[in-house]
C-alpha cells in the first residue's frame, strides 16, 4: 500500500542548503467512529524560498489537511499523523514539541484561510486583532502595535486604514475581510504564507483583486506560497508549479505552463477540459464522471481508476508509482506517457 | 446566515456610512464615525426596547430599596406591637399590620436586602464555578470533558431542595451572617450545573471557529485563545443564564425561609413573611400578598432582564 519513501522531486534541483519546506511520505488519518478515513496518503512536495506552489484538488483530497499538518494545527483526534516527515529549514516539525512548533506558527510559517469572515473574531476591532500578535510574540507597546497595524492595513491595500483600525470585522467587505486577514497572517514577517483557497468565498472581481495583492506581495517580501485552491483559473497567473492532488495523494507535480499545455494525468486532463471555455459555443461541457472516492474505502490500485477514460485491468491491480517524465515532471499513472501524448496533440 | 445575506448586510452598513461598494477610494469615505462594537449594538438594540427598560426600573428599584430602605418607608420594620394585630393601613403603614402588629409594607422593603444579596452573590459564585468547568471541560475536551460532565451529571442529580435541608439544618443555631452565607454557599454548589452546560457547549462552538484556527496559526497559547477568544464569544448566554438564575436563586431563597431552613428571625426575608402569612390568610390576606407580590415582580424583572440582554448580545442575531 505504501509507496516508495522518498520520491524524486520534480521540476527543481535540491538546492544546496536543502528545500526551505519539505512534505515528505506524510500520511494522516481521520478517526472516527465510523472508521478510520485515510486522508493523506503518501504526500510529497517541496517549496523553495521565493516560489509560489499550487495545490490543487477538489475538497476532500486532502489538500487542506496538509496545510494544518504543516502549521500543525490539525484538531487531533480524530485527526492523527501516521507517518512522514515535514522539514522546515531541514528540521522535522513533527518532532518537535508543542512550545517549538508554537515559535514556528506565524514567524516562520503563517496560514490564510478560506473564510475570513469566520477567521476574525466578531468581538474585536480589526486593529487590535492586527496588532495582537505582534504585542504577543514581539512584545511591541499597544502605541508601537497600533502603528504596525495601520503599516500593514496599507500594505494590503485597505483605504483609509487609520480610519478603519477600529472598525469591526462585520463592518468590512468580503475583500477587506480577506485583506484584514492576509494583514495579520504578515504580521510576523513569515517566510512562507499558506493561502487555503483564499478566494473561495468572493466574488470574481474581488477574487482577481486578491490573486494580484498576493502575488505582489509574495515578490516584495520575497515569500514563499502555498496556494491551496480547487481553481484551476485562479492559479495560472500565479503558480510557478503545481501539485496535483487527489485521495490524498499527488497525482501530477509539474510546472505551470507543460502542465496547462500537456496534462500527463487522466485527473488533470478531465479538470482542464471541463473549464467553461469563452471561444467555444454549443456544446455541452466535458465533466469527470462518478464522484471522489470515499476516504474510507478507497478503490484498490490507482484510486482514480473508477473514473478513468483510460482504465486497463493493470489500473485495479496495481498502485501506480510516480513516473518521471523526460522534463522532470512526475505523474503517477501507468499510462503517464500516453496520457501526454494525447493532450498535447 | 448565507453568504448572500452577508454581502447585503455589508452593503447596507456600507451605505450607511456613506461608503459604496468596494474598493473604497479615501475621498469617499465621510468623516470619522465611531466604529459600533458589539457591546456598542447591543447597547443600541436594548435602548429601544421597552421590556428592558421596565425590568431594568424593577432592578434598578430592587437594588435601591436593598442598599436604602429608609428611603423608601419611615416606618421600623421591627417595631411591632400586638395591639395593632392585622390593623388598617394607616399612617407610612400603606398595607397596614401584620399578625404580629409590624408595618406589612416596612417588612417587604427591608426584606429586599437580604433577597437580593443572596440571589446576587449565589449568581455570582455560580458564575465563577461554571465559567472554570464549562471552559476547561469545553476547552480541552477528551477525559477532561468526560469526568467534568459526569461531575455536572451528579450534581444535577442532588435535588436542591433535599440537600439544601439536609446542609442548612445543622446551622440552626448560627448567627445570622453565617446562615447568610451558608445559603449562598449551598444555592450556588448546587446551581451552578445549568450555567456550566451552557458555557461548555458555547465554548465548544466558540473552539471550532476560524479565528480560533487563526489565532492558533500565529502562535496564541492555550491560556490567551481561551481568555482572548473563546471566553467574549462564549459569555452572552452565560450573562443570560446567570441573569436568570439570579431571579431563581432569589426564589430558592425565600423557598429555604419559607420552609424555616434558610434566614431566621431577626434578618428580614420575604421566604419569614410568606410564611407567617400564609398561616393567617384567612384572617388577613395582605401580609402573604404583598411580599409574595414583591418576591414575584424581583424574579420576572430579573427573567425579563437576561431575556433582553440575551436579545441584544446574541452576535448570531447580528
Amino acid at each position: 500500500m505504501t509507496q516508495s519513501a522518498v520520491r524524486p522531486t520534480p521540476a527543481s534541483p535540491t538546492p544546496p542548503g536543502g528545500h526551505l519546506l519539505e512534505v515528505r511520505d506524510l500520511h494522516v488519518e481521520f478517526r472516527t467512529t465510523e472508521g478510520v478515513a485515510r486522508v493523506i496518503n503518501g504526500v510529497t512536495y517541496h517549496l523553495d524560498a521565493g516560489e509560489t506552489l499550487a495545490v490543487l484538488g477538489e475538497s476532500g483530497s486532502g489538500k487542506s489537511v496538509t496545510a494544518q499538518a504543516i502549521m500543525g494545527i490539525l484538531d487531533t483526534p480524530p485527526a492523527h499523523v501516521r507517518s512522514g516527515q515535514i522539514l522546515y529549514q531541514g528540521r522535522d516539525l513533527l518532532t518537535h514539541s508543542e512550545e517549538q512548533r508554537r515559535q514556528v506558527r506565524g514567524k516562520e510559517i503563517a496560514m490564510i484561510f478560506q473564510d475570513a469572515l469566520s477567521a476574525l473574531n466578531p468581538v474585536f476591532p480589526v486593529g487590535w486583532q492586527i496588532g495582537e500578535t505582534l504585542r504577543q510574540r514581539e512584545g511591541m507597546s499597544r502605541a508601537d502595535a497600533r502603528r504596525r497595524a495601520v503599516e500593514l492595513m496599507d500594505l494590503v491595500k485597505i483605504p483609509a486604514a487609520a480610519k478603519r483600525l477600529g472598525d469591526y470585522p462585520h463592518q468590512f467587505s468580503g475583500g477587506m475581510r480577506q485583506r484584514v486577514m492576509i494583514a495579520m497572517a504578515l504580521a510576523l514577517d513569515p517566510k512562507v504564507l499558506i493561502a487555503d483557497e483564499p478566494t473561495t468565498a468572493l466574488d470574481v472581481t474581488v477574487q482577481a483583486q486578491i490573486m494580484d495583492l498576493l502575488a505582489d506581495l509574495r515578490r516584495d517580501l520575497n515569500m514563499a506560497m502555498i496556494l491551496i485552491t480547487h481553481d484551476l483559473g485562479v492559479v495560472a497567473g500565479v503558480a510557478d508549479r503545481i501539485a496535483v492532488m487527489y485521495a490524498g495523494r499527488i497525482v501530477e507535480h509539474a510546472d505551470v505552463r507543460s502542465l496547462y499545455r500537456a496534462p500527463a494525468h487522466p485527473y488533470t486532463k478531465g479538470l482542464l477540459e471541463s473549464i467553461p471555455r469563452l471561444d467555444v459555443r454549443g456544446q455541452a461541457l466535458s465533466t469527470i464522471k462518478g464522484l471522489p472516492p470515499n476516504l474510507m474505502r478507497i478503490p484498490s490500485g490507482c484510486p482514480f481508476h473508477p473514473r478513468c477514460p483510460y482504465v486497463q485491468q493493470v489500473c485495479v491491480d496495481v498502485v501506480p508509482h510516480d513516473l518521471v517524465l523526460g522534463d522532470g515532471r512526475t505523474s503517477a499513472c501507468h499510462f503517464a506517457q500516453e496520457v501526454r501524448d494525447d493532450s498535447a496533440r | 446566515m448565507s453568504d448572500f445575506e452577508t454581502v447585503a448586510a455589508t452593503e447596507d452598513q456600507a451605505a450607511r456610512r456613506g461608503v459604496s461598494g468596494e474598493p473604497a477610494t479615501p475621498d469617499r469615505i465621510g468623516a470619522p464615525q465611531r466604529a459600533r462594537s458589539l457591546a456598542g449594538d447591543a447597547w443600541r438594540d436594548l435602548r429601544r426596547n421597552p421590556i428592558f427598560w421596565v425590568s431594568l426600573a424593577l432592578v434598578v428599584l430592587a437594588a435601591a430599596m436593598a442598599a436604602v430602605p429608609s428611603l423608601f418607608t419611615a416606618n421600623d420594620p421591627r417595631d411591632c406591637l400586638l395591639s395593632r394585630q392585622h390593623a388598617a393601613p394607616s399612617g407610612g403603614a400603606i398595607f397596614g399590620y401584620d399578625f404580629q402588629g409590624c408595618d406589612v409594607y416596612a417588612r417587604a422593603v427591608y426584606g429586599t436586602r437580604a433577597s437580593l444579596l443572596v440571589g446576587a452573590l449565589a449568581a455570582l459564585a455560580t458564575g465563577v464555578i461554571a465559567l472554570i468547568v464549562g471552559m476547561l471541560a469545553g476547552y480541552f475536551g477528551g477525559w477532561v470533558d468526560a469526568v467534568l460532565s459526569r461531575v455536572i451529571d451528579i450534581v444535577l442529580g442532588i435535588p436542591l431542595l433535599l440537600a439544601a435541608i439536609v446542609l442548612l439544618k445543622r446551622l440552626s443555631t448560627s448567627s445570622d451572617n453565617v446562615r447568610l452565607f451558608a445559603v449562598i454557599f449551598v444555592l450556588a454548589v448546587l446551581g451552578w450545573t445549568t450555567a456550566a452546560r451552557v458555557i461548555r457547549s458555547s465554548v465548544i462552538t466558540a473552539k471550532e471557529q476560524d479565528y480560533v484556527s487563526a489565532a492558533r496559526m500565529l502562535g496564541a497559547r492555550n491560556g490567551r485563545i481561551m481568555w482572548r477568544h473563546i471566553l467574549p464569544n462564549a459569555l452572552a448566554p452565560a450573562i443570560v443564564v446567570l441573569t436568570i438564575a439570579l431571579g431563581s436563586f432569589i426564589a430558592a431563597e425565600a423557598t429555604l425561609s419559607f420552609l424555616g431552613i434558610g434566614l431566621k428571625a431577626p434578618t428580614i426575608s420575604w421566604g419569614q413573611d410568606i410564611d407567617t402569612g400564609r398561616i393567617h390568610m384567612r384572617e388577613a390576606a395582605t401580609p402573604l400578598i404583598v411580599p409574595s407580590a414583591f418576591l414575584a415582580l424581583t424574579v420576572l424583572a430579573f427573567i425579563m432582564l437576561g431575556d433582553a440582554i440575551r436579545d441584544a448580545f446574541d452576535p448570531k442575531l447580528r
